[in-house]
């Protein structure tokens, strides 16, 4: 299996584990990632609200470019995820803003998109027949005992006729990994709420409230932890956990593949996260005291 | 603008028939931002259909939508009301109205600054240009020196090889406006 790797901006920075983690289980699995040469940013939360072209101009490039090295394209970020399915729809079902932006990009960079590429979530490379068969044998640390409340949250859910990675009301793909694993998944009411997004800088208290409603959700559900396949979603779960209340880590669901398949360079990526994971890890006996 | 009615404004530049509207209010039901609007989203596409532009511009709420796409997913209708709080932001900007929320377009256009001028953005760089437009840098102080101290913020910018074409297809989306 090889693609062409999308990581975007959050897994150069503030996810950088989501990147280690997503690179490291992928050869592994001997799943090859070709890192799109030189990709722009998604324009993510923001393009669109400044213009409805820039937000299918700025992913188109990148559709551009992968689709020059012939490669499906493997995004593990939700919003970047979503903004090139968006900038893939808006192409080939010919709208006028996707037939404007291909004809321009046309002219800036000397080719357009021909729509012959599919943009998958890493999830949804995760959760390929091939890699589900192939994962017991590699797994040295099943996650046994551990019960995670699994967290989706928008923008690899919806809209639906989009990005359809999964059923937008009840998703159970992240729970399916996570089952793989070993872990149990509990049933809880917040899989497909949203967290607030680029909100947790100018109304840091709005993301305050929904992230201390998504915790209270896993906590009431009997998770020991929540994970969750996007860098905004981590991160305000993350950042915004209050440090004299009960804390709850926030995993990537590639960093617990990475557990599972008992790669000790892990412990790097949780070195990362504001909440410690590592005392949970050990309690389990899937990382030794370190 | 024009005296055309302004669902039907909406319609052309969005694709969003707003008049298909009937009031089942699912979209404010499943809105995560209802508690802290002060128009709730049936009642904005309300507004629209009422042709009152001017409450529109003035309200919280288009710039609390997080564009979570709850309504559009659950609108019996097909309606995304998120597309029309887009149109209704860009409206607002264009026209030059006393915005309700001026911290959140200063936080978008911090990002974008940072992608026309790199190619991608870059994190320290946008936020710390949108705490000192917004003068809030006390706010989070704590939390971003911890980030900083975790390694989650990288210092130094990089910049994409063909950064130029990027400021081309900016150009171009200033044309669209």
């Amino acid at each position: 299996m090889k693609y062409s790797y999308y990581p975007g901006c959050s897994l150069c920075s503030t996810a950088s584990e989501y990147n280690l983690s997503s690179e490291a289980i992928c050869e592994q699995l001997g799943i090859q990632l070709k890192e799109i040469p030189d990709w722009n940013c998604c324009g993510a939360t923001s393009a669109h609200s400044a213009s409805a072209y820039l937000a299918v101009a700025l992913p188109l490039r990148n559709l551009i470019l992968a689709e020059k090295m012939g490669l499906d394209m493997v995004v593990p970020c939700a919003a970047c995820y979503h903004w090139q399915r968006v900038a893939h729809q808006e192409v080939v079902t010919g709208t006028a803003i996707g037939k404007k932006a291909n004809q321009e990009l046309g002219d800036i960079i000397g080719a357009s998109y021909n729509g012959n590429l599919q943009v998958k979530h890493i999830m949804e490379v995760m959760l390929q027949q091939q890699v589900l068969e192939l994962l017991p044998k590699k797994i040295t640390k099943p996650l046994k005992g551990m019960k995670l409340a699994s967290y989706y949250g928008c923008l690899m859910l919806r809209p639906a006729e989009v990005v359809a990675i999964d059923n937008p009301e009840q998703p159970d793909s992240i729970d399916k990994m996570a089952q793989a694993l070993g872990a149990s998944t509990v049933r809880w009411s917040s899989k497909v709420d949203c967290c607030g997004g680029s909100f947790t800088l100018a109304e840091s208290g709005v993301v305050d409230k929904l992230t201390f409603d998504i915790v209270s959700a896993a906590r009431r559900g009997g998770a020991d932890a929540i994970v969750t396949a996007c860098p905004l979603c981590q991160a305000n779960l993350d950042t915004r956990q209050k440090e004299n209340d009960e804390q709850m880590p926030v995993f990537y669901i590639t960093e617990l593949i990475g557990v599972a398949l008992g790669m000790s360079e892990s412990r790097q990526w949780f070195k990362k996260h504001i909440v410690n994971p590592l005392p949970l890890l050990e309690r389990f006996n899937l990382l030794k005291k370190g | 603008m024009s005296t055309e009615h302004l669902s039907t404004v909406i319609y052309q530049d969005t694709d969003q028939q707003v008049n298909r509207c009937y009031g089942c209010m699912k979209c404010s039901g499943g809105c995560p931002i209802s508690f802290a609007a002060d128009i709730k989203i049936h009642e904005i596409i309300r507004l629209v259909n009422l042709n009152q532009l001017d409450k529109l511009l003035q309200c919280k709420t288009i710039w609390l939508c997080a564009f979570c796409k709850t309504c559009k997913q659950r609108c019996p209708n097909d309606i995304d009301s998120s597309l029309v709080m887009d149109w209704l932001k860009s409206k607002a900007l264009r026209d030059d109205v006393a915005i309700a929320m001026p911290n959140i377009p200063i936080l978008y256009q911090s990002f974008l600054q940072s992608v026309e001028k790199l190619g991608r953005v870059h994190e320290a760089g946008w936020i710390s240009s949108y705490k000192i437009k917004t003068k809030t840098y006390s706010n989070d102080l704590k939390l971003g020196l911890k980030m900083i101290r975790k390694g989650k913020l990288k210092l130094l910018p990089g910049r994409i090889k063909n950064y130029q074409q990027i400021r081309k297809i900016f150009s171009c989306a200033r044309k669209e406006l």
